[in-house]
């Protein structure tokens, strides 16, 4: 289980989420999501595929966008964001997509440099280089620089998916099925580089998983997702002590089997 | 689910045009909004260039020759066969260039663009390029549209240069015409109307192999299926709007004529 965290500011709310409803035609993904996520604070948002994780997630970068209810993100209500606001925003929430994205025509060193060039024009090249050597530092693939994407492993395109979402420097970190996919070991490595960002970083997360090891690894509260809305949330403890049929399922899957 | 207004597939034809007018109108808004990703574009240009010199070589050349060598017997009925490089420049110029030229690079280079951008929207390249607050639209589709516009009308000179003398070799080894001869006789009934006009057919039958094969890879879905489908409806699209565009630009021309 995840330790105590000492840099969480609890008067301090980076992302607040209110009655958020998203429907694809007839398919009503959120159903009225309330979350509030606190600075330096990991949440996990845990439930079955096809709950609406990924979708929530997408909604607080404006990848989608919701049908009614209110995202706030920093102080900035996203729905009305302009252009250039956007960008800002998304300056500041770093996205870490399930597989990876990595651009697969660029090597590691390009994929990492691409986001840095376009949005820091005024850093000369031995600066970037700087930077990017700290970032494959900070996810231990040093090594990788030179490699294109199709050369690594999968839990190894899930760190420099991190890396490259670390190298803009976001105060929020949006981590998309992390763990997915991955070997038990594999596992452990993102779920402690996901521990190591919070803390060397100092980001705020929204973890989104089903793997209840991640979610007891990384989360400092975890939030519980159930046809569209939270069905519970808290600590790891506080959520397994409630008696509801899908946590049982969960943890029974997770730990006992 | 809404009902349809006429049938389902009239109403995604409907809907198909207006987001292609959409996909257009967004295109023209960016290109002239900096930053010109200038780097890109060139690097588009060489694949535009490279992927298709070398069939666009061949065919061009077997093209002239296999002309030239059908239409002797016709002309020698009449004892016109010197007329045979008048005839040639004038098929050649108006009409085969910009056709051959154009067919080929639908075929190439419009699945090439559509395929990759698929691939690249389902696994969320482009999507990852939003959060990082690049403009993919921008970096991916306005350089491939330029790249595709600037490239076949150059690509359609050097297919004339080819024809001519794929035909320059059958005469000259039939009639043992000189290439002073042949060129002299080839110019003289070459307009500059003609020029102009293979000039802008050529522009435009490359804009509407880098609009179609783009707009088909950016919105691709399905998955990896969508990834075919995306190259196959981009050579399909383009060959049938290029043959219309052909149909129309003639009548124009003949018109002005």
């Amino acid at each position: 289980m995840k330790g105590f965290t000492p840099d969480i500011d609890w008067n301090e709310t980076v992302i607040s989420i209110k009655d958020l409803y998203k429907s694809f035609g007839d398919n009503h993904v959120l159903r009225g999501v309330n979350l509030d996520v606190h600075k330096g604070e990991n949440v996990v948002v845990l439930g079955r595929s096809g709950t609406g994780k990924s979708v929530l997630i997408k909604i607080i970068i404006r990848l989608l966008e919701q049908d009614a209810g209110q995202v706030n993100v920093m102080g900035q209500e996203v729905e009305h964001l302009d252009t250039e606001g956007l960008r800002e925003l998304r300056l500041k929430v770093g996205f870490c997509f399930q597989h990876g994205a990595l651009y697969d025509s660029m090597t590691i060193a390009e994929n990492l440099n691409f986001p840095l060039e376009r949005n820091e024009p005024g850093m000369t090249a031995k600066e970037r280089n700087r930077r990017i050597d700290l970032v494959l530092e900070a996810v231990g693939l040093s090594h990788t620089r030179d490699q294109m994407p199709s050369e690594l492993s999968g839990g190894q395109r899930k760190r420099i998916g991190i890396a490259r979402t670390l190298i803009l420097r976001p105060d929020i970190m949006l981590y998309d099925e992390p763990t997915a996919g991955l070997d038990p070991i594999t596992c452990t490595e993102i779920n402690n580089l996901i521990n190591e960002v919070q803390r060397r970083f100092k980001t705020s997360s929204i973890i989104i998983t089903h793997d209840l090891t991640c979610a007891k690894a990384t989360g400092d509260n975890i939030a519980v997702m159930k046809e569209g809305k939270f069905i519970v949330k808290g600590t790891f403890d506080e959520v397994f002590r409630e008696n509801d049929e899908l946590i049982r399922e969960f943890y029974e899957y997770n730990f006992t089997e | 689910m809404d009902k349809p207004v006429i049938t389902k597939g009239i109403d995604h034809f409907f809907i198909d045009v207006y987001n292609i007018f959409r996909f257009i109108s967004r295109f023209f808004r960016q290109l002239f909004h900096p930053p010109f990703e200038f780097r890109e574009f060139m690097r588009q240009c060489y694949f535009v260039g490279n992927k298709s010199l070398s069939l666009i070589t061949l065919t061009g050349f077997i093209t002239g020759l296999v002309f030239t060598k059908q239409s002797r017997p016709s002309l020698a009925e009449f004892g016109a066969t010197s007329w045979l490089p008048s005839l040639i420049s004038i098929a050649i110029i108006r009409a085969l260039a910009p056709l051959v030229t154009s067919l080929i690079c639908a075929g190439k280079v419009g699945s090439g663009i559509g395929a990759e951008l698929a691939s690249m929207r389902v696994t969320e390249q482009i999507d990852a390029m939003e959060v990082s607050a690049i403009n993919p639209f921008k970096y991916l589709v306005v350089t491939r549209i330029m790249a595709t516009t600037v490239c076949v009308p150059l690509l359609m000179a050097y297919t004339g240069l080819v024809g001519m003398a794929g035909a320059y070799l059958d005469i000259h080894l039939n009639e043992q015409t000189s290439l002073a001869t042949f060129t002299q006789n080839a110019v003289t009934n070459i307009s500059f109307l003609d020029l102009a006009s293979s000039l802008l057919k050529a522009t435009m039958y490359g804009f509407t192999i880098g609009v179609v094969s783009c707009y088909q890879g950016y919105n691709a879905t399905q998955g990896t299926q969508g990834v075919g489908k995306a190259a196959n409806v981009s050579v399909v699209i383009s060959m049938f709007l290029i043959f219309i565009e052909e149909v129309v630009i003639v009548q124009l021309i003949n018109a002005i004529r």
